[in-house]
């Protein structure tokens, strides 16, 4: 049973190797830091820096995210479902694939609630949610 | 024991080389499919039709000054280079590149091109690691300190989550008709014949799937994140030498490995109509390598031909498709699936 995992830990353990093998090989091969203090600023088109760079987000990045967690639980759920399925339609359980239709409705009101409430809406006006 | 570990690796490495090959051949064939689509030259100095010019530039990038510049969180700002490379060398080890020809090697029997041959979660791994691929991202946006990279993280990181639904639920409807995780087994259940692919049965889901792979790989049009004319660069603004090439070769594997998965989920994967129902051996394994490699490949050409055919979507309009259009759809593709499964159509 844990013998399928073994490829598994063989390519996380090439792919660590790699990835460290870039950054590793650029910093010996390349040349060092040798240019001066000004070179050393955050890249802003040229420009003096203006301001701080880290500011406050945006407050809908956070509102797609806690949407994406909804909907992303919900496909997650489906998964199972998804592979039983042929086999239970082929004993007549057809009863769970409704079930499963019920859930799917409950989730389409919320979803119909999100549109409504504006969470979808990235432009005008701004999100009521 | 030691003769399946010593396949496996074999395996492993084989297919990692092949997929690191493929990025300066994607870059060659991006930069002179974009010059033959605008009318100009392309490169063509280094070597036979600028064939080597992609290695010069990953040779030239491995000496350039590998500079950190002041203010950034110097731990993060190393590794997330090294997240981005590592998820995309880890998650084609589930793709089936070839049939399971029934070929030993040294004894052991090889189960195809397919590293992982057996691994049970099969899809579920691919779309679980892809998707830890927004770390490297927001990671590198945050710790470099500037502007253009918070940004350009931002944007991506609510991009790949909006699309990501699409994608996964439009990779239901196929498990859902296969009963299966196991990506070999999905190819097995298409048929040879083109009818029964999933991009004929399942139009709907297919179209879907290709949208948000486009999305997922932050290509045009969905490029926000890097969008060179209001971002500059976006989230690698700041990264130089081989961290820069690192998320660059990164983005390249990744574009191979979602074409790879829509070959296998909705393209009839390694199969030939016809032609390899009558194969068996070696010749079965090499055949349907080279058909699955053909497909790949056009799936790769349509990737460039569109970046270079369509306009960049503004942010609002990005949302609105990945929301309101893509998810709804992929809902209404399972529920079609659902009923013809229930009317014993599929």
């Amino acid at each position: 049973m844990t013998a399928q995992y073994i490829p598994v830990i063989m390519a996380f353990t090439f792919a660590a190797v790699v990835a460290t093998t870039f950054v590793v090989a650029s910093k010996l091969l390349g040349r060092g830091q040798l240019q001066p203090q000004r070179k050393l600023e955050t890249y802003e088109s040229g420009m003096p820096l203006l301001d701080a760079s880290r500011k406050r987000v945006s407050v809908k990045f956070f509102v797609v995210a806690m949407v994406f967690i909804i909907f992303d639980l919900e496909v997650a759920f489906l998964f199972p479902v998804a592979v039983a399925a042929r086999g239970l339609l082929a004993e007549g359980n057809a009863i769970v694939l409704f079930e499963v239709l019920a859930f799917l409705l409950i989730l389409a009101i919320g979803y119909v609630y999100l549109w409504r409430a504006g969470a979808f809406d990235w432009a005008r006006g701004g999100s009521k949610a | 024991m030691w003769a399946e570990l010593a396949v496996t690796a074999a395996k492993l490495l084989v297919v990692a080389t092949v997929l690191l090959t493929c990025v300066p051949i994607m870059v060659w064939v991006e930069r002179r499919g974009a010059a033959f689509i605008q009318d100009r030259l392309g490169p063509n100095r280094v070597g036979p039709m600028g064939l080597l010019q992609p290695v010069i530039d990953a040779v030239k990038l491995f000496f350039k000054e590998d500079l950190t510049p002041g203010g950034v969180n110097p731990i993060l700002y190393t590794l997330a280079p090294m997240v981005s490379m590592f998820v995309a060398l880890v998650t084609f080890i589930v793709i089936p590149f070839s049939a399971d020809a029934g070929v030993e090697v040294f004894g052991v029997p090889l189960k195809g091109i397919h590293v992982a041959p057996d691994l049970g979660v099969g899809v579920l791994y691919l779309l679980a690691i892809s998707s830890l691929g927004v770390y490297g991202i927001v990671l590198a946006g945050w710790s470099s300190n500037n502007k253009y990279s918070l940004l350009g993280g931002l944007r991506s990181s609510a991009q790949l989550l909006s699309y990501e639904l699409s994608l996964t639920m439009s990779v239901l409807g196929v498990v859902l008709v296969s009963g299966t995780l196991n990506l070999q087994e999905v190819i097995g259940r298409q048929g040879p014949e083109i009818w029964k692919w999933h991009a004929v049965t399942q139009p709907i889901g297919f179209i879907v799937f290709l949208v948000a792979a486009f999305a997922e790989t932050n290509r045009l049009p969905f490029d926000l994140a890097e969008a060179e004319t209001e971002l500059v660069a976006g989230y690698h603004v700041e990264y130089s030498s081989m961290r820069f090439a690192s998320f660059f070769m990164s983005e390249y594997i990744n574009i191979v490995t979602i074409s790879a998965l829509t070959v296998t989920l909705f393209l009839g994967g390694w199969q030939v109509p016809w032609l390899t129902a009558t194969l068996s051996g070696w010749p079965l394994l090499l055949v349907s390598a080279g058909a699955f490699a053909a497909k790949v490949a056009l799936l790769l050409w349509l990737f460039v031909w569109v970046r270079w055919s369509l306009p960049r979507f503004r942010y609002d309009q990005l949302m609105q498709l990945g929301w309101k259009g893509l998810l709804p759809l992929a809902a209404l593709n399972l529920l079609i699936v659902g009923m013809a499964m229930g009317q014993g159509w599929l």
